[in-house]
């Protein structure tokens, strides 16, 4: 095979793109794909504070690869869920790369921050861990970014991730969900601008860019999302894929330029308020981090 | 040749010479769930293995609901 580009040998093929790569020039597409969604969606402005979600997997990684690339000011954030060895080695991945490039990485531990982990919330509350998991990383960030002066959030949902959700949207026929679902939220009262760079780009691509940029990843899969619907959704999108090359694609591009405006139409708005605890704004009396945060941390008097 | 899959981590033995897309095939996997690796190095579908290559086969698909973040924070 050789690369489109160049035609010297390539390393990866893109069936999707019908085309194959060379290293260099697969890194040029991966920086075009995000500097693509960059501005289609004005996601970052030149010399904005950027604050990436680092998990030490591959998504997030290359995320904050391709962005300092690209020229962006980028601080990591890692935050600490509790899931026992998973954890520490993912925080490994995640210095181990900030240390190699000289990047500043900031720490935010459930248990030592907030009083308890993961695997303790998803007990307390009898729910899926991912709830409870998704949950603490979304309020952890938005409040780190605020806290700290960053303009925008970068999270590393790649093309998989989104047809994956999107896929479970429309199979319940979610609206508030498909309302929410788009790669660019901007700021509003109490939540940072929160941007997904990497919607064009997926799994595989992002896996083959660690790969080939010896980028040390977590490549061991989370205990805790055996059986996890959304791993489901991914299977059955792959299996049309490998049938009809570029429908991830297809479908998710689509939903965003066609469909997702009348989604958004006409909504009730809720009215929200501070929380009286944390200050995030929520429909509620306390914001759904702080129930959860009670919940887990069982009253001791 | 000897290949390497992972969750969970396992080995096994595949008779070579091969093409990549040939031992995908054989073990059932989706070319575009996974990568293949010898070595450090990437290998193309058409690319042919050795019986006596050492050979990864890494999942690319990962992630829970809560990594799939919905919209709005809380
Ligand atoms: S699989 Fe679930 S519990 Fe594990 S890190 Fe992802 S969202 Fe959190
Ligand atoms: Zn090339
Ligand atoms: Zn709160």
């Amino acid at each position: 095979m050789k690369c489109r580009v160049c035609r010297g040998p390539a390393v990866i093929d893109l069936r999707r793109h019908n085309a194959n790569f060379c290293h260099e020039h697969f890194v040029a597409h991966c920086e075009e794909q995000v500097r693509r969604a960059v501005r289609h969606f004005a996601m970052l402005e030149p010399g904005d504070r950027v604050l990436v979600a680092v998990s030490g997997g591959k998504d997030s990684l290359a995320l904050w690869d391709l962005l300092v690339r690209l020229g962006y000011a980028a601080d990591g954030l890692y935050v600490g869920l509790g899931i026992d060895r998973y954890s520490d080695e993912s925080l490994g991945h995640a210095r181990a790369f900030a240390t190699r490039r000289q990047l500043d990485l900031h720490v935010v531990d459930l248990a030592t921050d907030h009083g308890f982990t993961v695997p303790e919330a998803a007990a307390a509350t009898r729910r899926a861990p991912c709830g409870a998991c998704g949950l603490s990383k979304r309020h952890v960030f938005n409040r780190y970014a605020l806290d700290h002066g960053y303009d925008v959030v970068c999270t590393g949902h790649n093309l998989d991730d989104e047809a994956a959700v999107l896929l479970g949207n429309v199979l319940h026929w979610d609206l508030d969900s498909l309302a929410r679902q788009h790669p660019a939220l901007p700021a509003a009262p109490g939540f940072a601008r929160k941007v997904k760079p990497l919607y064009r780009l997926g799994e595989r691509e992002m896996a083959a860019y660690c790969v080939l940029e010896r980028i040390d990843y977590q490549v061991d899969e989370c205990p805790m999302a055996a059986g996890n619907r959304h791993l489901a959704y991914k299977e059955s999108l792959n299996a049309l894929e490998l049938r009809s090359p570029g429908s991830k694609a297809a479908f998710l591009f689509g939903y965003l330029e066609r469909a997702h405006g009348s989604f958004t139409r006409g909504g009730p708005t809720v009215a929200l308020h501070p929380c009286p605890r944390c200050g995030t704004p929520t429909p509620g009396d306390e914001c759904a981090f702080c129930r959860l945060q009670h919940r887990a941390i069982p009253v001791t008097s | 040749m000897k290949v390497l899959l992972r969750n969970p981590r396992r080995e096994v033995e595949v008779p070579g010479p091969t093409t990549v897309g040939a031992l995908l095939a054989h073990l059932d996997c989706n070319p575009e769930s996974v990568l293949v690796i010898v070595g450090d190095e990437l290998v193309t579908h058409d690319a042919v293995l050795a019986d006596d290559a050492s050979v990864e086969i890494r999942p690319v698909i990962s992630g829970g609901a809560g990594d799939i973040a919905r919209g709005t924070p809380a």
